[in-house]
C-alpha cells in the first residue's frame, strides 16, 4: 500500500477529511523552505504538495509564479527539490509527498532518471499540470510502472463523456480544480463544488480532493465538507512571500488544517 | 513523390498532433476539452467549401491577395548570382502575413459561437491583425503584450487601441512575448466558455500548428503558380528562404514545396549578437534543445534545469525562445536547413533593400534577405531563389534609426 493509500485509509478510519498544503520548494530560500516543510505534518497537514519551480507556470496566478521566481533566484533546481524531500524523510516516514509542477524540468532531466531519483527520495506522487491523458505515454504510465501515484486534475470543463478517460490512469487521489481559472483567483463555492464532486465520485473509487480558490479556515471546512479533503496553496505561499516567520506561516497552516478537519 | 503518401512530408501531424516526436497537446485539463472541440471544428471547416469561399473572398477583397511575386532585378544584379524573387506579403492589409491566419481563425471562432477573442503579440503585428479582423466582425478583442514591447512598439499599441482592442501590458515573469503567451493562456483557462484564443504562429497545442500552417500556405501556393506564370510552366524555385521566430510565414512558404525534392528549403533564425554560449540570440534550432512549453514539444532555449531562457534579437517579432514543432521536425529529418543571421547582418540587408529596390522591409524578413545576400553570389544565374518579404518596415524605423545613430527627434 502506498503512503497515499495508507493515509486515506487512516483518515477514513478516523472519520476525518484530508488537509493538503502546497508550498513552493526553495521559496524564499532552501533553508527556510525546508524548515517550513518539516513543520507541516506537525501543523496538521495530511499530504504535502511540493511545488517544483518553473519559469513559465501557465496555470498559476501571480502568487505562485512569484514564489517560483523567488525560488529560482535563490538557486532552486529540480535536484534540490528532490534533496528537500530526502531531508524531510529523515524526520518523517509517513506523510505523503506529492511533487507538483510542469513537465519541462522533468523532461529535461530525463523521465527514467527523474522517476528513479524521485522514488529513492521518498516521493509518493506527481501532479503535472500540462500532461493531460492524451499525453499519458510521456510520464503517467512510466510513473505508475515505477510505483509512483500519478494524480490527475479534473476540472469544471471535464464533461461526462471525457471523465472516464481522465480517471483511467489516475491513482492516489483525484484533484478537482474548483474553478475555471488559475491558482489563487476566484473563491470556490461549496454549493457549486458539491454536485461536481458527486459527479466525479460516480466515475471513480478514489478520494476526491478539491483545490483552487480556498484561502481561509472557514472555506477549507466548507469545501472539505462536500469532498474528501481540501488543498490550500496560494494563501500559504502569499504569507511566505510577505516574509512572515516560519512560526506565523505554520500557525496559519494549523488553522487551515483545523478548518478542514472540522468538516 | 508528391503522390506517394508513405514518403510524403505533407501528411503531418498524426492524430495525436505529432510531427515525429514534436508537437502534441501539453495543456491543462481545463483547456483540453476546448482544444478537442477546436480540432473537430477545424477538421470540419477545412473540407467545407463554404468556409474556403468566405476565406477566398476576404483574402481577395479585404487583404488584397494574391500578393505580388516580384523579381528583384537590381538586387539580383548587385549580388551577381542567383535570380532573386520577393514574395510581397508586406503589401497585405495591415502590412504583414499575419492577417492570412487571423482571418481563418476568426471565421472559425464565429462558427463556434465564440464572442470574445484573445491574442498575444510581440512586435504588435499579430495584435494589429487580430484587432483589425475583430473590428471588421464586431468582436471583443483583448491583446496581451509584454510591458517592454508595449513601450518600444508604441505605434502598434495605438493602432490596436484605434481598432477598438484592449491592450493588456504583461508584467508577469519578465514581461516578454513568452510571458504574454502565458497570460493569454491564463485568460483562456479563466474564460474558456466564451473565448477563442487566436494564436499568431505555428506553435501551441495541436491543432494550432497545423491550422495556422494551412492558413499561411496560401503564400507558397501563390508562389507556385506565379513563378510558373513568370518563368514558364512547371518551373519551381530552386531555393525558398524565410525568416523564423515561431515560424508561420516560413511554414506558409515552405509547406507547398515539401514534397518537391528539387526545392531547397532554408529557414533563417535570429542570431542576435551571435549564436554562442552567451545565449544572446533567438536561434532555438541552432542553439536550443527539445523541451515542452506552451502546449507543444519543440526546440527551446533553456538552461540545464529545463528553465526557459529569454531570447534576444533586434527584431521583436523573432524574440521567442521556441519554434513551431513542424520546423523542429523538418530540421531533424533534414528536409529543411536552418541557419542564423545576426542583428548586424540583418541591418545591412535592411538598408540594401531600401537602396536597391525601394522596399523598406521589416527587420524579420531582413534576416531572410541577409541570408540571400550570403548565398546568391555563390549560385549560378539560372538558380531561382524566392524569399518571403513577410512584413513592411514602418514599425521598425525607430529601432533602425537608433542603431544607425540617426536622431529621429525632429
Amino acid at each position: 500500500m502506498s503512503r497515499i493509500d495508507a493515509k486515506f485509509a487512516e483518515l477514513r478510519a478516523a472519520g476525518r477529511k484530508a488537509f493538503v498544503a502546497y508550498v513552493m520548494a526553495g521559496d524564499p530560500d532552501y533553508a527556510t523552505s525546508l524548515e517550513i516543510v518539516r513543520g507541516l505534518p506537525g501543523a496538521g497537514v495530511d499530504i504535502i504538495e511540493l511545488g517544483m519551480p518553473f519559469t513559465d507556470p501557465m496555470a498559476d496566478g501571480p502568487t505562485i509564479q512569484l514564489a517560483g521566481q523567488r525560488a529560482l533566484a535563490g538557486g532552486q533546481t529540480l535536484a534540490k527539490t528532490l534533496d528537500m524531500a530526502r531531508a524531510l524523510r529523515e524526520t518523517d516516514q509517513t506523510t505523503p509527498i506529492v511533487m507538483m509542477g510542469y513537465y519541462n524540468p522533468i523532461y529535461s532531466r530525463g523521465v527514467d532518471r527523474f522517476l528513479a531519483e524521485a522514488q529513492e527520495a521518498g516521493i509518493d506522487g506527481l501532479i503535472v499540470v500540462d500532461l493531460p491523458p492524451e499525453e499519458d505515454a510521456e510520464l503517467c504510465l512510466p510513473a505508475q510502472a515505477a510505483g509512483l501515484n500519478f494524480i490527475r486534475l479534473a476540472t469544471p470543463t471535464t464533461d461526462d463523456r471525457r471523465l472516464p478517460r481522465v480517471m483511467q490512469n489516475t491513482s492516489g487521489f483525484v484533484y478537482y480544480v474548483s474553478i475555471t481559472g488559475i491558482t489563487g483567483a476566484a473563491a470556490a463555492q461549496s454549493a457549486e463544488v458539491a454536485p461536481e464532486v458527486a459527479r466525479i465520485k460516480a466515475a471513480t473509487d478514489l478520494p476526491v480532493i478539491v483545490g483552487f480558490g480556498i484561502t481561509t479556515p472557514e472555506a477549507a471546512r466548507d469545501i472539505a465538507s462536500v469532498a474528501d479533503g481540501a488543498v490550500v496553496g496560494s494563501a500559504i505561499v502569499k504569507m511566505i512571500g510577505e516574509g512572515r516567520s516560519t512560526a506565523e506561516v505554520l500557525g496559519f497552516v494549523a488553522s487551515l488544517a483545523e478548518g478542514a478537519h472540522a468538516a | 513523390m508528391a503522390n506517394d503518401l508513405f514518403n510524403s512530408f505533407m501528411t503531418g501531424p498524426d492524430e495525436n498532433g505529432r510531427f515525429g516526436m514534436f508537437g502534441g497537446r501539453f495543456v491543462s485539463e481545463t483547456l483540453m476539452p476546448l482544444i478537442l472541440e477546436l480540432e473537430a471544428e477545424y477538421n470540419h471547416a477545412k473540407t467545407d467549401p463554404t468556409f474556403w469561399a468566405e476565406m477566398d473572398d476576404l483574402w481577395k477583397h479585404y487583404v488584397g491577395r494574391p500578393s505580388p511575386l516580384y523579381h528583384a532585378a537590381r538586387l539580383t544584379e548587385h549580388l551577381g548570382g542567383a535570380k532573386v524573387y520577393m514574395k510581397r506579403d508586406e503589401l497585405n492589409h495591415t502590412g504583414a502575413h499575419k492577417i492570412n491566419n487571423v482571418l481563418g481563425q476568426i471565421i472559425l471562432a464565429r462558427r463556434m459561437g465564440k464572442t470574445r477573442i484573445i491574442a498575444e503579440t510581440g512586435a504588435g503585428q499579430h495584435g494589429v491583425a487580430t484587432a483589425t479582423v475583430c473590428a471588421k466582425f464586431g468582436l471583443e478583442c483583448i491583446v496581451y503584450m509584454g510591458a517592454h514591447d508595449v513601450e518600444r512598439q508604441a505605434p502598434n499599441v495605438f493602432r490596436m487601441r484605434l481598432l477598438g482592442a484592449k491592450v493588456v501590458p504583461v508584467t508577469s515573469g519578465r514581461g516578454t512575448l513568452k510571458d504574454a503567451m502565458n497570460d493569454a493562456l491564463r485568460d483562456w483557462v479563466t474564460n474558456v466558455r466564451d473565448t477563442f484564443y487566436c494564436i499568431g504562429t505555428v506553435a501551441g497545442p495541436h491543432p494550432y500548428p497545423a491550422m495556422v500552417r494551412d492558413f499561411q500556405s496560401i503564400i507558397g501556393k501563390e508562389v507556385r503558380w506565379q513563378l510558373a506564370e513568370q518563368e514558364g510552366e512547371g518551373r519551381l524555385p530552386d531555393t525558398v528562404i524565410a525568416a523564423i521566430g515561431g515560424g508561420s510565414n516560413a511554414m506558409g512558404l515552405f509547406y507547398p514545396f515539401l514534397d518537391d525534392p528539387s526545392v531547397g528549403i532554408i529557414g533563417v533564425e535570429a542570431g542576435g549578437k551571435g549564436v554562442d554560449d552567451r545565449m544572446e540570440h533567438c536561434a532555438s534550432l541552432t542553439g536550443g534543445r527539445p523541451g515542452v512549453l506552451h502546449g507543444n514539444r519543440t526546440y527551446l532555449l533553456q538552461d540545464d534545469d529545463g528553465q526557459i531562457l529569454e531570447g534576444f534579437s533586434i527584431s521583436a517579432g523573432l524574440d521567442y525562445p521556441g519554434i513551431g514543432p513542424e520546423h523542429a521536425w523538418l530540421h531533424d529529418t533534414g528536409r529543411a536547413q536552418y541557419v542564423s543571421i545576426t542583428d548586424a547582418e540583418a541591418l545591412e540587408a535592411f538598408q540594401l533593400s531600401c537602396k536597391l529596390e525601394g522596399i523598406i522591409p521589416a527587420l524579420e524578413p531582413s534576416h531572410a534577405l541577409a541570408h540571400v545576400m550570403k548565398i546568391a553570389p555563390t549560385l549560378p544565374k539560372d538558380h531561382i531563389i524566392v524569399m518571403n518579404m513577410c512584413g513592411r518596415g514602418d514599425k521598425d524605423i525607430f529601432t533602425v534609426a537608433k542603431h544607425l545613430g540617426f536622431d529621429m527627434k525632429v
